[in-house]
Protein backbone atom coordinates (compact mmCIF):
# COMPACT_ATOMS: atom_id res chain seq x y z
CA UNK A 1 0.00 0.00 0.00
CA UNK A 2 1.14 3.61 -1.03
CA UNK A 3 0.43 6.22 0.89
CA UNK A 4 0.60 9.48 0.63
CA UNK A 5 -0.28 11.65 3.60
CA UNK A 6 -1.11 15.50 4.06
CA UNK A 7 1.52 16.43 1.09
CA UNK A 8 2.51 19.75 0.87
CA UNK A 9 4.76 21.16 -2.28
CA UNK A 10 5.28 24.64 -3.07
CA UNK A 11 7.25 25.85 -6.00
CA UNK A 12 9.73 28.38 -5.66
CA UNK A 13 8.92 29.18 -1.86
CA UNK A 14 10.06 32.26 -1.10
CA UNK A 15 10.08 33.66 -4.62
CA UNK A 16 7.78 36.05 -6.70
CA UNK A 17 6.42 32.98 -8.71
CA UNK A 18 5.70 31.33 -5.49
CA UNK A 19 3.21 28.55 -6.52
CA UNK A 20 1.65 26.56 -3.62
CA UNK A 21 0.45 23.25 -5.73
CA UNK A 22 -0.67 20.32 -3.13
CA UNK A 23 -2.02 21.53 0.11
CA UNK A 24 -2.44 18.93 2.78
CA UNK A 25 -3.07 16.32 -0.19
CA UNK A 26 -4.07 12.59 0.90
CA UNK A 27 -4.10 9.28 -1.19
CA UNK A 28 -3.85 5.81 -0.87
CA UNK A 29 -3.44 3.68 -3.52
CA UNK A 30 -3.75 -0.38 -2.21
CA UNK A 31 -1.60 -3.08 -3.62
CA UNK A 32 -2.38 -4.16 -6.97
CA UNK A 33 -4.70 -1.76 -8.14
CA UNK A 34 -4.15 0.45 -11.51
CA UNK A 35 -4.57 3.59 -11.43
CA UNK A 36 -5.47 6.06 -14.39
CA UNK A 37 -4.37 9.88 -13.68
CA UNK A 38 -5.74 12.34 -16.16
CA UNK A 39 -6.05 16.29 -15.54
CA UNK A 40 -5.11 19.46 -17.62
CA UNK A 41 -1.51 21.04 -18.12
CA UNK A 42 -0.33 22.11 -14.11
CA UNK A 43 -2.91 19.76 -12.48
CA UNK A 44 -0.08 17.94 -10.52
CA UNK A 45 -0.25 14.63 -12.21
CA UNK A 46 3.46 14.77 -12.95
CA UNK A 47 4.15 16.12 -9.47
CA UNK A 48 2.15 13.35 -7.63
CA UNK A 49 4.83 10.64 -9.72
CA UNK A 50 8.18 12.88 -8.91
CA UNK A 51 6.29 12.86 -4.86
CA UNK A 52 6.11 8.99 -4.96
CA UNK A 53 9.90 8.75 -6.96
CA UNK A 54 11.15 10.92 -5.00
CA UNK A 55 12.22 12.91 -8.17
CA UNK A 56 10.79 16.46 -6.19
CA UNK A 57 11.11 16.99 -2.70
CA UNK A 58 8.06 17.44 -0.34
CA UNK A 59 7.54 20.94 1.66
CA UNK A 60 5.90 18.62 4.47
CA UNK A 61 3.99 15.70 5.14
CA UNK A 62 4.67 11.54 4.89
CA UNK A 63 5.41 9.42 1.86
CA UNK A 64 4.45 5.72 3.00
CA UNK A 65 5.36 2.71 1.45
CA UNK A 66 3.66 -0.81 3.04
CA UNK A 67 3.68 1.44 6.89
CA UNK A 68 7.38 2.39 5.93
CA UNK A 69 8.19 6.33 5.74
CA UNK A 70 10.38 6.82 2.69
CA UNK A 71 9.60 10.63 2.91
CA UNK A 72 13.41 11.48 3.12
CA UNK A 73 14.89 8.32 1.12
CA UNK A 74 16.73 9.37 -2.15
CA UNK A 75 15.66 8.88 -5.73
CA UNK A 76 17.70 6.18 -6.51
CA UNK A 77 17.10 4.05 -3.70
CA UNK A 78 13.37 4.67 -4.37
CA UNK A 79 13.62 3.23 -7.59
CA UNK A 80 14.89 -0.47 -6.45
CA UNK A 81 11.73 -1.08 -5.62
CA UNK A 82 9.61 1.00 -8.21
CA UNK A 83 10.11 1.24 -12.21
CA UNK A 84 9.41 4.09 -14.40
CA UNK A 85 8.03 4.55 -17.53
CA UNK A 86 8.79 8.41 -19.01
CA UNK A 87 6.62 9.93 -21.90
CA UNK A 88 10.48 10.74 -23.92
CA UNK A 89 10.91 7.12 -25.16
CA UNK A 90 14.81 7.94 -25.02
CA UNK A 91 14.57 8.36 -21.16
CA UNK A 92 14.03 4.18 -20.69
CA UNK A 93 16.83 3.32 -22.46
CA UNK A 94 20.52 3.86 -23.42
CA UNK A 95 20.83 4.46 -26.63
CA UNK A 96 24.99 3.64 -27.21
CA UNK A 97 24.19 -0.06 -25.94
CA UNK A 98 23.04 -2.50 -27.81
CA UNK A 99 19.47 -4.28 -27.16
CA UNK A 100 21.24 -7.41 -25.65
CA UNK A 101 23.11 -5.31 -23.25
CA UNK A 102 20.33 -2.74 -22.32
CA UNK A 103 17.89 -5.86 -21.79
CA UNK A 104 21.32 -7.30 -19.45
CA UNK A 105 21.60 -4.31 -17.76
CA UNK A 106 18.07 -3.82 -16.73
CA UNK A 107 17.67 -8.00 -15.66
CA UNK A 108 20.61 -6.93 -13.23
CA UNK A 109 18.48 -4.33 -11.18
CA UNK A 110 18.89 -4.82 -8.10
CA UNK A 111 21.83 -6.77 -7.80
CA UNK A 112 25.61 -5.43 -7.32
CA UNK A 113 27.03 -4.08 -11.02
CA UNK A 114 30.29 -5.41 -10.67
CA UNK A 115 32.63 -7.30 -13.17
CA UNK A 116 30.90 -10.20 -14.42
CA UNK A 117 30.07 -10.09 -18.15
CA UNK A 118 27.57 -7.17 -18.70
CA UNK A 119 25.94 -9.66 -21.15
CA UNK A 120 23.93 -12.13 -19.71
CA UNK A 121 24.43 -15.18 -22.30
CA UNK A 122 22.22 -17.70 -20.11
CA UNK A 123 19.33 -15.71 -20.62
CA UNK A 124 19.62 -14.54 -23.81
CA UNK A 125 17.19 -16.73 -24.71
CA UNK A 126 14.94 -15.08 -22.17
CA UNK A 127 15.06 -11.62 -23.40
CA UNK A 128 14.78 -13.05 -27.03
CA UNK A 129 11.50 -14.91 -25.96
CA UNK A 130 10.60 -11.10 -24.15
CA UNK A 131 11.15 -9.09 -27.19
CA UNK A 132 9.49 -11.62 -29.29
CA UNK A 133 6.35 -11.43 -27.83
CA UNK A 134 6.13 -7.61 -28.32
CA UNK A 135 5.90 -8.36 -32.05
CA UNK A 136 7.99 -6.04 -32.88
CA UNK A 137 10.73 -8.20 -34.66
CA UNK A 138 13.53 -6.90 -31.85
CA UNK A 139 14.46 -10.39 -31.26
CA UNK A 140 16.42 -10.44 -34.12
CA UNK A 141 18.40 -7.72 -33.56
CA UNK A 142 19.83 -8.11 -30.32
CA UNK A 143 23.20 -7.03 -31.41
CA UNK A 144 21.80 -3.65 -32.67
CA UNK A 145 22.29 -0.48 -30.95
CA UNK A 146 18.93 0.97 -29.20
CA UNK A 147 19.76 4.54 -30.39
CA UNK A 148 19.00 3.31 -33.50
CA UNK A 149 15.63 1.85 -33.26
CA UNK A 150 12.03 3.90 -33.73
CA UNK A 151 10.34 5.71 -30.63
CA UNK A 152 7.43 3.37 -30.28
CA UNK A 153 10.44 0.06 -30.40
CA UNK A 154 12.16 1.95 -27.86
CA UNK A 155 9.26 2.60 -25.39
CA UNK A 156 8.15 -1.33 -25.93
CA UNK A 157 12.00 -1.75 -24.91
CA UNK A 158 11.56 0.38 -22.02
CA UNK A 159 8.56 -0.51 -20.56
CA UNK A 160 9.73 -4.73 -20.48
CA UNK A 161 13.06 -3.26 -19.13
CA UNK A 162 11.21 -1.86 -16.43
CA UNK A 163 9.26 -4.67 -15.48
CA UNK A 164 11.56 -7.49 -15.90
CA UNK A 165 12.72 -7.71 -12.29
CA UNK A 166 10.23 -7.76 -9.08
CA UNK A 167 9.12 -4.13 -8.31
CA UNK A 168 6.13 -2.81 -5.99
CA UNK A 169 5.25 -0.28 -8.28
CA UNK A 170 4.62 0.83 -12.11
CA UNK A 171 5.08 4.44 -12.44
CA UNK A 172 3.24 5.61 -16.19
CA UNK A 173 4.67 8.87 -16.93
CA UNK A 174 2.26 9.90 -19.82
CA UNK A 175 4.42 6.59 -21.55
CA UNK A 176 2.17 7.15 -24.98
CA UNK A 177 2.10 10.49 -25.27
CA UNK A 178 4.96 10.69 -27.63
CA UNK A 179 3.64 7.76 -29.92
CA UNK A 180 1.73 7.78 -33.26
CA UNK A 181 -1.83 6.44 -32.38
CA UNK A 182 -1.06 3.16 -33.76
CA UNK A 183 2.07 2.34 -31.72
CA UNK A 184 0.25 3.94 -29.19
CA UNK A 185 -2.26 1.55 -28.92
CA UNK A 186 0.16 -1.25 -29.02
CA UNK A 187 1.88 -0.15 -26.12
CA UNK A 188 -0.87 0.56 -23.69
CA UNK A 189 -2.09 -3.02 -24.29
CA UNK A 190 1.09 -4.04 -23.79
CA UNK A 191 0.87 -2.12 -20.77
CA UNK A 192 -2.26 -3.72 -19.82
CA UNK A 193 -1.10 -7.18 -20.55
CA UNK A 194 1.66 -6.89 -18.28
CA UNK A 195 0.16 -5.28 -15.23
CA UNK A 196 -2.17 -8.06 -15.10
CA UNK A 197 0.23 -10.70 -15.61
CA UNK A 198 2.47 -8.98 -13.05
CA UNK A 199 -0.35 -7.76 -10.77
CA UNK A 200 2.30 -5.15 -10.11
CA UNK A 201 0.94 -1.95 -8.39
CA UNK A 202 0.53 1.13 -11.58
CA UNK A 203 -0.04 4.50 -11.56
CA UNK A 204 -0.70 5.67 -15.09
CA UNK A 205 -0.80 9.72 -15.83
CA UNK A 206 -2.52 10.31 -19.14
CA UNK A 207 -3.90 12.87 -21.62
CA UNK A 208 -6.11 9.96 -23.77
CA UNK A 209 -8.69 9.93 -21.51
CA UNK A 210 -10.10 7.09 -23.74
CA UNK A 211 -6.97 5.29 -22.45
CA UNK A 212 -7.70 6.51 -18.56
CA UNK A 213 -11.75 4.84 -19.25
CA UNK A 214 -10.85 1.59 -20.44
CA UNK A 215 -7.88 0.67 -18.57
CA UNK A 216 -7.14 0.63 -14.98
CA UNK A 217 -9.31 -0.04 -12.13
CA UNK A 218 -9.02 3.17 -10.34
CA UNK A 219 -9.57 6.84 -12.08
CA UNK A 220 -8.43 10.02 -10.81
CA UNK A 221 -8.65 13.67 -11.82
CA UNK A 222 -6.43 15.97 -10.95
CA UNK A 223 -7.00 19.30 -10.67
CA UNK A 224 -5.32 22.44 -8.77
CA UNK A 225 -3.55 19.57 -6.75
CA UNK A 226 -6.54 17.58 -5.61
CA UNK A 227 -7.91 14.79 -6.82
CA UNK A 228 -12.07 16.05 -8.17
CA UNK A 229 -13.10 12.94 -9.02
CA UNK A 230 -11.99 9.41 -7.87
CA UNK A 231 -13.95 6.36 -9.34
CA UNK A 232 -12.90 2.97 -8.25
CA UNK A 233 -14.54 -0.03 -8.67
CA UNK A 234 -18.42 -0.27 -10.38
CA UNK A 235 -17.89 3.09 -10.23
CA UNK A 236 -15.22 3.27 -12.59
CA UNK A 237 -17.01 1.27 -15.05
CA UNK A 238 -19.83 3.70 -15.55
CA UNK A 239 -17.58 6.56 -16.17
CA UNK A 240 -17.16 7.54 -20.10
CA UNK A 241 -14.96 9.95 -22.21
CA UNK A 242 -18.18 12.46 -22.55
CA UNK A 243 -18.64 12.53 -18.09
CA UNK A 244 -14.73 13.44 -18.59
CA UNK A 245 -15.01 16.36 -20.99
CA UNK A 246 -18.23 17.64 -19.63
CA UNK A 247 -15.87 18.28 -15.94
CA UNK A 248 -12.64 19.28 -18.34
CA UNK A 249 -14.89 21.87 -19.33
CA UNK A 250 -16.51 22.69 -16.33
CA UNK A 251 -12.41 23.16 -15.19
CA UNK A 252 -12.09 25.38 -18.30
CA UNK A 253 -15.04 27.53 -17.51
CA UNK A 254 -13.86 28.06 -14.10
CA UNK A 255 -10.37 29.17 -14.92
CA UNK A 256 -11.74 31.53 -17.55
CA UNK A 257 -10.47 30.23 -20.60
CA UNK B 1 63.70 10.38 -40.86
CA UNK B 2 62.54 6.41 -39.77
CA UNK B 3 64.31 7.78 -36.12
CA UNK B 4 61.64 11.03 -35.91
CA UNK B 5 58.61 8.34 -36.88
CA UNK B 6 59.51 6.14 -34.69
CA UNK B 7 59.70 8.52 -31.74
CA UNK B 8 56.17 10.36 -32.82
CA UNK B 9 54.78 6.63 -32.66
CA UNK B 10 56.53 6.34 -29.23
CA UNK B 11 55.00 9.72 -28.16
CA UNK B 12 51.41 9.09 -29.71
CA UNK B 13 51.47 5.46 -27.75
CA UNK B 14 52.61 7.08 -24.49
CA UNK B 15 50.09 9.76 -25.10
CA UNK B 16 47.38 7.30 -26.03
CA UNK B 17 47.27 6.56 -22.21
CA UNK B 18 46.26 10.10 -21.03
CA UNK B 19 43.87 10.03 -24.09
CA UNK B 20 41.77 6.88 -22.60
CA UNK B 21 41.40 8.69 -19.74
CA UNK B 22 40.05 11.56 -21.54
CA UNK B 23 37.96 9.62 -23.49
CA UNK B 24 36.16 8.49 -20.74
CA UNK B 25 35.42 11.66 -18.95
CA UNK B 26 34.57 13.57 -22.13
CA UNK B 27 33.29 11.17 -24.64
CA UNK B 28 31.46 8.94 -22.13
CA UNK B 29 30.62 10.77 -19.23
CA UNK B 30 30.46 14.01 -20.87
CA UNK B 31 32.05 15.62 -18.27
CA UNK B 32 35.06 18.44 -19.36
CA UNK B 33 37.69 17.49 -16.50
CA UNK B 34 40.39 19.90 -16.41
CA UNK B 35 41.54 18.11 -13.60
CA UNK B 36 43.82 16.64 -16.39
CA UNK B 37 46.40 19.61 -16.33
CA UNK B 38 47.04 18.70 -12.64
CA UNK B 39 46.95 15.23 -12.51
CA UNK B 40 49.15 14.42 -15.12
CA UNK B 41 52.27 15.99 -13.84
CA UNK B 42 51.01 14.74 -10.11
CA UNK B 43 52.28 11.20 -12.01
CA UNK B 44 55.16 12.47 -13.06
CA UNK B 45 55.49 14.54 -10.11
CA UNK B 46 55.59 11.52 -7.68
CA UNK B 47 57.54 9.13 -9.85
CA UNK B 48 60.19 11.22 -10.34
CA UNK B 49 60.42 11.48 -6.53
CA UNK B 50 60.08 7.54 -5.76
CA UNK B 51 62.44 6.76 -8.39
CA UNK B 52 64.90 9.18 -7.20
CA UNK B 53 64.77 7.26 -3.63
CA UNK B 54 65.56 3.81 -5.58
CA UNK B 55 61.93 2.27 -6.02
CA UNK B 56 61.38 -0.11 -8.47
CA UNK B 57 60.12 1.91 -11.85
CA UNK B 58 57.31 -0.28 -12.67
CA UNK B 59 56.20 0.28 -8.75
CA UNK B 60 56.44 3.55 -9.27
CA UNK B 61 53.91 3.40 -12.34
CA UNK B 62 51.13 1.63 -9.56
CA UNK B 63 51.97 4.29 -6.99
CA UNK B 64 50.95 7.09 -10.04
CA UNK B 65 47.84 5.60 -10.85
CA UNK B 66 47.15 5.65 -7.01
CA UNK B 67 47.74 8.92 -6.60
CA UNK B 68 45.88 9.62 -9.64
CA UNK B 69 42.90 8.29 -8.72
CA UNK B 70 42.84 10.52 -5.51
CA UNK B 71 42.95 13.44 -8.08
CA UNK B 72 40.06 12.19 -9.60
CA UNK B 73 38.58 11.33 -6.28
CA UNK B 74 38.51 14.27 -5.27
CA UNK B 75 36.98 16.27 -8.36
CA UNK B 76 34.38 13.58 -8.26
CA UNK B 77 33.55 14.11 -4.41
CA UNK B 78 33.99 18.32 -4.90
CA UNK B 79 31.51 18.16 -8.05
CA UNK B 80 29.15 15.39 -7.09
CA UNK B 81 28.72 16.08 -3.18
CA UNK B 82 29.60 19.65 -2.89
CA UNK B 83 27.59 19.97 -6.03
CA UNK B 84 30.06 22.41 -7.84
CA UNK B 85 29.80 22.90 -11.26
CA UNK B 86 32.09 20.02 -13.24
CA UNK B 87 34.17 22.75 -15.08
CA UNK B 88 34.97 24.47 -11.94
CA UNK B 89 35.27 21.35 -9.82
CA UNK B 90 37.98 20.18 -12.68
CA UNK B 91 39.57 23.63 -12.31
CA UNK B 92 39.66 23.81 -8.39
CA UNK B 93 41.52 20.49 -8.50
CA UNK B 94 43.60 21.33 -10.99
CA UNK B 95 44.79 24.37 -9.26
CA UNK B 96 45.46 22.72 -5.82
CA UNK B 97 47.48 20.55 -7.99
CA UNK B 98 49.94 22.62 -8.93
CA UNK B 99 51.15 23.47 -5.52
CA UNK B 100 50.69 19.74 -4.43
CA UNK B 101 53.20 19.17 -7.72
CA UNK B 102 55.63 21.79 -6.43
CA UNK B 103 55.85 20.55 -2.76
CA UNK B 104 56.31 16.62 -3.87
CA UNK B 105 58.82 17.38 -6.36
CA UNK B 106 59.74 21.52 -6.60
CA UNK B 107 59.44 22.96 -10.02
CA UNK B 108 62.09 20.73 -11.66
CA UNK B 109 63.36 16.90 -10.63
CA UNK B 110 66.27 15.11 -13.32
CA UNK B 111 66.26 11.18 -12.74
CA UNK B 112 69.05 11.17 -15.44
CA UNK B 113 71.30 8.09 -15.02
CA UNK B 114 68.72 6.22 -12.66
CA UNK B 115 66.52 2.85 -14.36
CA UNK B 116 63.48 3.75 -15.78
CA UNK B 117 60.97 0.98 -17.40
CA UNK B 118 62.17 1.46 -20.73
CA UNK B 119 66.26 0.09 -19.40
CA UNK B 120 64.73 -2.56 -17.28
CA UNK B 121 63.22 -4.39 -19.99
CA UNK B 122 64.82 -7.30 -21.27
CA UNK B 123 65.74 -6.18 -24.51
CA UNK B 124 69.59 -6.96 -24.74
CA UNK B 125 71.58 -4.45 -26.28
CA UNK B 126 68.42 -2.91 -27.71
CA UNK B 127 68.90 0.56 -29.24
CA UNK B 128 67.01 3.17 -26.74
CA UNK B 129 64.66 4.48 -29.41
CA UNK B 130 63.49 1.06 -30.15
CA UNK B 131 62.78 0.04 -26.62
CA UNK B 132 60.87 3.28 -26.04
CA UNK B 133 58.98 2.41 -28.76
CA UNK B 134 58.00 -0.89 -27.43
CA UNK B 135 57.25 -0.53 -24.57
CA UNK B 136 55.26 2.26 -25.06
CA UNK B 137 53.35 -0.06 -27.48
CA UNK B 138 53.14 -2.32 -24.85
CA UNK B 139 51.72 -0.48 -22.27
CA UNK B 140 49.38 1.19 -24.26
CA UNK B 141 47.91 -2.32 -25.44
CA UNK B 142 47.52 -3.72 -21.95
CA UNK B 143 45.85 -0.78 -20.66
CA UNK B 144 43.57 -0.35 -23.83
CA UNK B 145 42.64 -4.20 -23.58
CA UNK B 146 41.76 -4.25 -19.88
CA UNK B 147 39.65 -1.19 -20.44
CA UNK B 148 37.84 -2.51 -23.64
CA UNK B 149 37.42 -5.75 -21.04
CA UNK B 150 35.96 -3.64 -18.26
CA UNK B 151 33.83 -1.67 -20.40
CA UNK B 152 32.71 -5.12 -21.14
CA UNK B 153 31.39 -5.69 -17.59
CA UNK B 154 28.02 -4.72 -15.77
CA UNK B 155 29.86 -2.48 -14.10
CA UNK B 156 31.69 -0.55 -17.45
CA UNK B 157 27.66 -0.76 -18.72
CA UNK B 158 26.35 1.23 -16.53
CA UNK B 159 29.42 3.88 -16.72
CA UNK B 160 28.75 3.68 -20.06
CA UNK B 161 24.56 4.87 -19.68
CA UNK B 162 25.61 7.23 -17.41
CA UNK B 163 26.80 9.94 -19.83
CA UNK B 164 24.17 8.27 -22.12
CA UNK B 165 21.13 8.42 -19.40
CA UNK B 166 21.84 9.78 -16.50
CA UNK B 167 17.97 8.87 -15.92
CA UNK B 168 18.30 5.13 -16.72
CA UNK B 169 20.90 4.74 -14.07
CA UNK B 170 18.67 6.57 -11.60
CA UNK B 171 15.85 4.23 -12.26
CA UNK B 172 17.88 0.60 -12.05
CA UNK B 173 18.57 2.30 -8.27
CA UNK B 174 22.04 3.47 -8.79
CA UNK B 175 23.48 6.21 -7.49
CA UNK B 176 24.44 8.08 -10.79
CA UNK B 177 27.52 10.75 -8.75
CA UNK B 178 28.93 7.32 -7.49
CA UNK B 179 29.27 6.88 -11.14
CA UNK B 180 30.83 9.57 -12.13
CA UNK B 181 32.89 9.89 -9.60
CA UNK B 182 34.70 6.03 -10.15
CA UNK B 183 34.82 7.36 -14.16
CA UNK B 184 36.60 10.64 -12.92
CA UNK B 185 39.10 8.26 -10.85
CA UNK B 186 39.66 5.85 -13.64
CA UNK B 187 40.25 8.80 -16.23
CA UNK B 188 42.61 10.86 -13.46
CA UNK B 189 44.48 7.01 -12.80
CA UNK B 190 45.12 6.99 -16.78
CA UNK B 191 46.26 10.54 -17.25
CA UNK B 192 48.60 10.25 -13.91
CA UNK B 193 50.18 7.27 -15.27
CA UNK B 194 50.50 8.76 -18.36
CA UNK B 195 52.37 11.40 -16.63
CA UNK B 196 54.72 8.97 -14.98
CA UNK B 197 55.47 7.19 -18.31
CA UNK B 198 56.06 10.72 -19.66
CA UNK B 199 58.91 11.95 -16.87
CA UNK B 200 60.88 8.42 -17.19
CA UNK B 201 60.67 8.97 -21.22
CA UNK B 202 62.04 12.56 -20.63
CA UNK B 203 64.27 11.67 -17.57
CA UNK B 204 62.58 14.73 -15.78
CA UNK B 205 60.16 16.64 -14.08
CA UNK B 206 58.53 19.98 -14.78
CA UNK B 207 55.98 21.84 -12.71
CA UNK B 208 54.47 23.14 -16.20
CA UNK B 209 54.43 19.58 -18.03
CA UNK B 210 50.70 19.52 -17.50
CA UNK B 211 49.66 22.94 -19.48
CA UNK B 212 47.86 22.31 -22.27
CA UNK B 213 47.89 18.16 -21.58
CA UNK B 214 43.56 18.63 -21.61
CA UNK B 215 43.90 20.28 -24.69
CA UNK B 216 45.97 17.68 -26.64
CA UNK B 217 43.25 14.71 -25.23
CA UNK B 218 40.29 16.56 -26.53
CA UNK B 219 42.23 16.68 -29.67
CA UNK B 220 42.95 13.15 -29.91
CA UNK B 221 39.38 11.49 -28.66
CA UNK B 222 37.95 14.02 -31.24
CA UNK B 223 40.49 13.57 -34.19
CA UNK B 224 39.97 9.57 -33.16
CA UNK B 225 36.12 9.66 -32.82
CA UNK B 226 35.86 11.74 -35.92
CA UNK B 227 37.90 9.19 -38.21
CA UNK B 228 36.04 6.33 -37.18
CA UNK B 229 32.64 7.84 -37.05
CA UNK B 230 31.90 5.42 -39.84
CA UNK B 231 32.75 2.48 -38.61
CA UNK B 232 31.41 1.78 -35.39
CA UNK B 233 33.09 -1.57 -35.21
CA UNK B 234 35.98 0.29 -34.46
CA UNK B 235 36.17 -0.02 -30.91
CA UNK B 236 36.58 3.51 -29.30
CA UNK B 237 39.98 2.86 -27.01
CA UNK B 238 41.01 1.88 -30.31
CA UNK B 239 40.02 5.28 -32.51
CA UNK B 240 41.56 7.64 -29.60
CA UNK B 241 45.11 5.94 -29.67
CA UNK B 242 44.69 6.30 -33.60
CA UNK B 243 43.70 10.14 -32.77
CA UNK B 244 46.81 10.40 -30.64
CA UNK B 245 49.51 9.44 -32.62
CA UNK B 246 47.67 11.35 -35.33
CA UNK B 247 47.92 14.61 -33.24
CA UNK B 248 51.70 14.26 -32.07
CA UNK B 249 52.71 13.06 -35.94
CA UNK B 250 50.71 16.92 -36.64
CA UNK B 251 52.88 18.67 -34.34
CA UNK B 252 55.80 16.65 -34.86
CA UNK B 253 55.33 17.82 -38.72
CA UNK B 254 55.29 21.62 -37.50
CA UNK B 255 58.35 21.12 -35.83
CA UNK B 256 60.28 19.59 -38.56
CA UNK B 257 59.26 22.03 -41.19
CA UNK B 258 60.94 24.65 -38.60
CA UNK B 259 57.72 26.38 -36.68
CA UNK B 260 59.57 28.10 -33.75
CA UNK B 261 58.95 26.22 -29.84
CA UNK B 262 57.92 29.52 -28.44
CA UNK B 263 54.71 29.33 -30.85
CA UNK B 264 53.91 26.16 -30.14
CA UNK B 265 50.35 26.13 -28.01
CA UNK B 266 49.50 28.52 -30.25
CA UNK B 267 49.91 26.16 -33.45
CA UNK B 268 48.48 23.18 -30.80
CA UNK B 269 45.35 25.84 -30.53
CA UNK B 270 44.60 26.75 -33.83
CA UNK B 271 45.40 22.82 -34.92
CA UNK B 272 42.88 22.00 -32.11
CA UNK B 273 40.07 24.81 -33.46
CA UNK B 274 40.77 23.09 -36.98
CA UNK B 275 39.90 19.19 -35.82
CA UNK B 276 36.91 20.87 -34.19
CA UNK B 277 35.56 22.37 -36.63
CA UNK B 278 36.08 19.64 -39.23
CA UNK B 279 34.83 17.08 -36.86
CA UNK B 280 31.37 19.09 -36.79
CA UNK B 281 30.82 19.78 -40.77
CA UNK B 282 29.75 15.74 -41.05
CA UNK B 283 26.93 16.36 -38.50
CA UNK B 284 25.44 19.23 -40.14
CA UNK B 285 23.37 16.39 -42.51
CA UNK B 286 21.42 16.23 -39.43
CA UNK B 287 21.56 12.86 -37.13
CA UNK B 288 18.59 10.52 -38.03
CA UNK B 289 17.83 9.90 -34.30
CA UNK B 290 17.34 11.88 -31.46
Amino acid sequence: MLELKNITKIYNPGEVTEMSLFEDFNLRVSDGEFVSIVGSNGSGKTSLLNIVCGSIPVESGQILVGGKDITHMPEHKRYRNIGRVYQDPAKGTCPNLTILENMSLADNKGKKYLFASGINRKRADFYREQLASLGLGLEDKMNLRVGSLSGGQRQAMALLMTTMTPIDFLILDEHTAALDPKTAEIIMELTDKIVREKKVTTMMVTHNLRYAVDYGDRLLMMHKGEAIIDKQGDEKITVTVPDLLHVFNEISIECGN
Amino acid sequence: MLNLIISTLTEGFIYALLAYGIFITYKILDFPDLTVDGSFPLGAAVTAVVINNGVNPFLALLISVAVGALAGLCTGLIHVRLKVRDLLAGIITMTALFSVNLQIAGSNMSIIGIDTIFRLMPFGDMPQIYRKLIVSLILAIIVKIILDLYFKTQNGLLLRSVGDNENLVCTLGIDNGNMKILGLVIANALVALCGSVVCQQQQSFSATMGTGQMVFGLAAVIIGTTIFKKMSFVKGTTAVMVGSIVYKACIQTAITLGLPANLMKLITAVLFLLILVLGNLPSKGGRKHA
